[in-house]
């Protein structure tokens, strides 16, 4: 019997909902242990990233305005079609960071339950972090968290599976819209996570994920000027130090996650992607009674 | 005509108020200051000193020591020194030394309104009314926190970050020291203060009260002078957190300067803040909200209401009731209680507010200013309007840091908002509307940390103030506040 031929696939970026190839046209290789290539990515260009920035804003609003419910939901939706797709996202994990399969198969599960921890917060953590103050005037005060909006990342060669559902959740839960960059050790993984969030009622634009190089990328996202924020989950000191010196110019927010055991499985994950917005509005004073709050 | 057209109230013909000056007989400033190092007032090591002046005359107030690198090394050193102890303090001590003093400005509360109208312009009502008392009210504040951090953030511990370089400006230069200092010392840092080259006197009374209050020596320190002083504490490698009030631009070559350090930064920046007037708002009310907005201290107000968006069915009554509301306003002595409009803080502040008024003639705008009259010595700006202002008008743009109101109308509310959000400010903005769904619905679509709904430029200890976009990041006052001032680690098991 002839072994069966295999279909290959074609590995693209996901931009506004849409699998697209770089506009540039370049690409680079992922390669196996024994040098046989696995996949020619897609090296995203400046460009790529401008775009992703356009689909990005104009999708946020209409995310944000979600019912925290919803986005729970379809947080939730996220990890159960993961689930049916667990040992090929094992596979691929294996594949492009040279992982034996049973600590593929733990990160997999990992990244799984971790949108499911995400999807609970949605409707949580503003009780978490909000306030209301209790100002001395008769003014009813109260400070509650907002999402900075557009924001943008990067993540390094030493993150892994779950770290890019942890990055994904935190910042959509929060209504944020994502772009995110991958390197190769992330991409196959990465590109497969896009199909599932494709399908899982995840509005176009919400999550950009691209491939290609941090080094290429790195000063246009800083100093891109209609991003809100650029998170970058990584031990780089250079990099580091870009991102603040090129996040002067809009004084986009730069958020810095270390590497080493960092599962970032918690609310100040999505704290970390919000503004604080206190709004005053005067209470009725009738016969000298001042407020209660 | 309808009924209220026919007639205005004229304020400057028959009708004079009396002179009524608060009394400066029970202040004393020194004829020299030094500056405040590790628990004692000591000489610049340079010895070099600048005036203070009293702008609604011009009159010397004081001499001030400039501090050089060397007086900025010796006060971040104390500093430093001071963290071990103070760090380490029974939680519940530290706290009785911040309301110690908290209470003590209470208790010199005259004085320091005086001190602060005289050394800065501000009309004494809103120095003795309103920055005096709300800084007592921030160190009363903090200091109940530093005992109960570890209910603030659940799930972390807190650890306090270290020495704090704390620069601050002189619109009101009591108010932001205690913005800055109270919550620093509640979470346990040490903080070394520079107030604005114009306003140090109140930060020098306050070095005054940290020495009575027995505060442990270098705990706070006050250093004096201009931006040189300020860049010093900046790039000092043993500052571990910034905290910054005052422009974008500044706060952007902070940002550069400290990128390859780990220094935590908040920035406190510019505004240019839109009070929108809807049509069914109280419209008398909201004419005091727009003069509060934007002529509040000056218009020398960050989050100042500096573009006034009101809506088309509404303009003409508003115009004209402003009109009429702008001849009601004194602007004159900052320490005569009638005052409205004080002195512009500084000359050099003064020629910035003349340029944007001429860019506004220049443009061909409507310009409306009272007919009130202004004193001929010392710097004065009488309330300007501008009429119809384009979106890309620099009056609409850039933020003008003076009693100059830059006025644009709007059609539909989706029209407001684009226009309000259209500015890469984002400090506050302003809602006047009687419909509470509108209210909401405004101030959740409006990008700014402040939304002051059927209010504007009110402050409190326990409300979180500060930017969104190029105003800045961070947040002081508030539970939120504290944030800036902590490390939160992860807690164990």
């Amino acid at each position: 019997m002839n072994k069966r031929v295999e279909v290959l696939k074609t590995y693209k970026l996901y931009i506004g909902g849409k699998f697209s190839r770089t506009e540039s046209g370049r690409y680079f290789k992922l390669e196996d242990k024994k040098g046989h290539t696995v996949a020619n990515l897609c090296q995203s260009s400046r460009k790529d990233f401008r775009n992703s920035v356009v689909v990005a804003r104009k999708a946020q609003i209409a995310w944000e305005e979600r019912s925290a419910y919803n986005k729970g939901q379809i947080l939730y939706r996220i990890a159960e079609n993961l689930e049916g797709r667990k040992s090929e996202l094992a596979d691929l994990i294996s594949a492009e960071r040279k992982l034996d399969k049973k600590k593929a198969d733990e990160e997999v599960n990992d990244a799984i339950d971790t949108f499911l921890y995400f999807a609970g917060w949605t409707d949580k953590y503003q009780a978490i972090f909000s306030s209301v103050n209790p100002v001395a005037s008769s003014h009813f005060n109260f400070s509650i968290l907002e999402a900075l909006g557009v924001v943008s990342s990067i993540m390094g060669p030493d993150n892994n599976f779950q770290q890019l559902a942890a990055l994904i959740s935190a910042a959509i839960a929060g209504g944020n819209t994502l772009i995110t960059l991958v390197p190769a050790e992330l991409s196959l993984s990465a590109m497969t996570l896009a199909e599932v969030i494709h399908h899982s009622d995840v509005p176009a634009g919400v999550v950009n994920i691209l491939t290609g190089f941090e080094d290429e990328l790195l000063e246009h996202m800083a100093g891109h000027m209609d991003v809100n924020a650029l998170l970058y989950w990584g031990d780089k000191k250079e990099t580091v130090i870009k991102i603040r010196e090129l996040s002067e110019s809009n004084l986009k927010r730069s958020v810095f996650w270390p590497t080493e055991k960092n599962r970032a499985r918690s609310p100040y994950s999505i704290y970390d992607l919000q503004e604080i917005k206190t709004t005053w509005h005067p209470i009725e004073q009738i016969g000298g009674a001042t407020s209660a709050y | 005509m309808t009924k209220t057209d026919s007639f205005s109230l004229k304020f400057n013909d028959g009708w004079k108020y009396d002179p009524a000056p608060e009394s400066i007989d029970h202040i004393s400033i020194a004829e020299q200051y030094g500056l405040f190092i590790n628990g004692e007032f000591v000489n610049s090591e340079g010895s070099k000193y600048f005036k203070t002046i009293n702008p609604s005359n011009g009159d010397t107030l004081s001499k001030i020591s400039e501090a050089n690198k060397k007086d900025v090394d010796k006060a971040v050193d104390a500093a430093k020194a001071a963290f071990k102890s103070w760090s380490k303090m029974d939680p519940s001590d530290r706290a009785k030394y911040i309301f110690r003093i908290a209470r003590m400005i209470q208790e010199r509360a005259r004085e320091f309104a005086v001190i602060e109208s005289l050394d800065g312009g501000k009309p004494i009502r809103e120095s003795r009314d309103i920055d005096i008392p709300l800084a007592a009210a921030h160190f009363f504040y903090y200091a109940g926190w530093a005992d109960k951090l570890e209910y603030a953030f659940p799930g972390k511990n807190t650890k306090p970050i270290g020495v704090a370089a704390q620069i601050i400006p002189w619109n009101f230069p009591l108010l932001m020291a205690a913005w800055k200092i109270a919550p620093a010392l509640a979470c346990g840092n040490t903080v070394v203060l520079k107030p604005a080259e114009t306003t140090p006197l109140t930060a020098l009374k306050l070095a005054e009260i940290i020495k009575d209050s027995g505060l442990p020596k270098g705990v706070v320190n006050i250093v004096t002078g201009a931006g040189k002083t300020g860049s010093y504490l900046v790039e000092h490698p043993d500052v571990d957190k910034i905290a910054f009030t005052g422009s974008t631009e500044v706060g952007k070559l902070i940002r550069r300067a400290t990128a390859e350090t780990n220094k935590k930064l908040t920035l406190e920046l510019g505004g240019k803040a839109a009070n929108i007037i809807f049509e069914d708002a109280p419209i008398d009310q909201a004419i005091e909200g727009i003069i509060n907005g934007i002529f509040f201290n000056q218009g020398h107000v960050c989050c100042a209401g500096s573009r006034l968006l009101v809506q088309e069915s509404v303009l003409d009554e508003v115009s004209k009731k402003l009109k009429a509301r702008l001849e009601s306003l004194i602007v004159g002595d900052p320490l005569d209680k009638n005052t409205d409009v004080g002195a512009i803080n500084s000359e050099a502040q003064l020629e910035k507010i003349n340029s944007y008024i001429q860019v506004g003639k220049k443009e061909g705008l409507e310009m409306f200013q009272s007919n009130s009259k202004v004193p001929s010595k010392g710097f004065f700006c009488k309330p300007t309007l501008f009429f119809n202002v384009a979106q890309s008008s620099r009056l609409a743009k850039e933020e003008i840091f003076g009693p100059v109101l830059a006025i644009q109308s709007f059609r539909t509310v989706d029209e407001a908002i684009e226009k309000a959000n259209n500015t890469p400010y984002g400090l506050s903005a302003g809602v006047w509307t009687d419909k509470g769904s509108k209210a909401f619905n405004m101030s959740s679509k409006l990008k700014a940390g402040v939304i002051w709904a059927n209010t504007y430029n009110k402050f409190d200890p326990t409300s979180p103030f500060g930017g969104y976009k190029e105003s800045g990041f961070g947040r002081e006052g508030g539970v939120h506040g504290l944030k800036e001032y902590l490390i939160l680690e992860n807690q164990e098991g």
